[in-house]
């Protein structure tokens, strides 16, 4: 299954409700999400613990326009709108964690 | 594969609609077909052709109504969400029809994936 | 009902300070029409929509809490609450409208991943 997180994790409960409840498989990061993945950020630990579980991915657009191309932490894949598409075509279902 | 989109949230305010488009675009660039999107809660906000972004801004309604020309997309506007929100055929834009609830449940169930954009 | 498809609503925001979990029942009902099997999950603020007593006269809002007990009626009966979220905000089942199924979390992520058609709003 694949997971659409689209908050800031500083800002909402969100991506810990995510990560303590689903079952696993892919999480895709987008729009305020995107500061989730990036170095130095309070989440950066909590998301390498959950990367046995979980197959961390980032929309790439997104990290950029906050200019933060440069800090995304390793282990987490970018992806563009097309990368995005085809996480949701690969998965059976995705869930958007609104 | 066939796409049903849901867009949960106005134009401008929040970054769902934006998200909803490009993913959309790179969809039908990808092969696959887009059937439905459909705009409920504030989402609605995108069907109005009252619409006046700044010149150097995107439009988005517009941009909505262009991609259902080009490739068919059929854009559904939630009817009880749009009254509430003073959306009617009056103001709508091209491209869009108000409908009920049911539209987005059938895109549920005859869509192969269903992909949600809101806040 | 051999076709019909596994759908589940997931509520994690609170009545009335937005209007998603209203709108999102009504989502519910209708889904109930076309005969598929449908589930709501609550988590997070989400459980608040549960919670017996809203007087909502001093918003001036309509208080469509009843609405929840009516599901029955539609034969929607799978609603599961998940026991973590119940518990972080000092709630139990009888602080419930309508029977719950309270799930954990990981029985929770395993009936998501379970579904065809998983939304929220």
């Amino acid at each position: 299954m694949l997971h659409i997180i689209n908050q800031s994790p500083l800002n909402s409960s969100t991506l810990d409700t995510c990560l303590n409840t689903a079952a696993g498989g892919d999480i895709l990061f987008i729009e305020d999400a995107v500061y989730a993945v990036t170095k130095g950020n309070a989440a950066e630990a909590k998301l390498k613990a959950a990367m046995g579980k979980f197959k961390l991915h980032v929309l790439l657009p997104d990290l950029e326009a906050r200019g933060l191309g440069d800090r995304l932490m390793d282990g987490v894949t970018g992806v563009d709108y097309g990368g995005f598409v085809d996480l949701t075509s690969n998965n059976k279902t995705c869930q958007s964690w609104l | 594969m066939k796409y049903g989109i849901v867009v949960n949230e106005g134009p401008y305010q929040h970054q769902s609609s934006d998200s909803a488009y490009l993913f959309a675009k790179a969809a039908i660039e990808k092969g696959h077909e887009v059937w439905r999107v459909f705009f409920y809660h504030d989402g609605v906000n995108n069907a109005t052709r009252l619409t006046e972004p700044p010149q150097d801004d995107r439009h988005i309604v517009n941009r909505w109504t262009k991609l259902a020309e080009e490739h068919k997309v059929d854009l559904v506007v939630c009817v009880a969400a749009a009254l509430r929100r003073g959306i009617k055929e009056e103001n709508l834009a091209q491209g869009f029809r108000i409908s009920g609830l049911g539209q987005l449940v059938e895109a549920g169930i005859k869509c192969d994936r269903l992909v949600t954009f809101g806040d | 009902m051999s076709d019909a498809k596994k759908f589940m609503f997931v509520n994690r925001k609170a009545p009335y300070g937005t209007i998603y979990a209203l709108e999102s029942l009504e989502v519910v009902l209708i889904t109930a029409a076309f005969d598929q099997d449908v589930s709501l999950a609550f988590l997070d603020d989400g459980v608040y929509q549960l919670k017996k007593g809203q007087q909502t006269k001093g918003i001036e809002t309509k208080n469509f809490s009843p609405a929840y007990r009516a599901l029955e009626d539609y034969d929607i009966e799978k609603l599961y609450v998940e026991k973590e979220a119940m518990a972080a905000r000092g709630l139990t089942e009888e602080d419930f409208l309508v029977p719950v199924t309270v799930l954990s979390r990981a029985e929770m992520g395993k009936l998501m991943d379970e579904q065809d058609v998983v939304l929220s709003f």
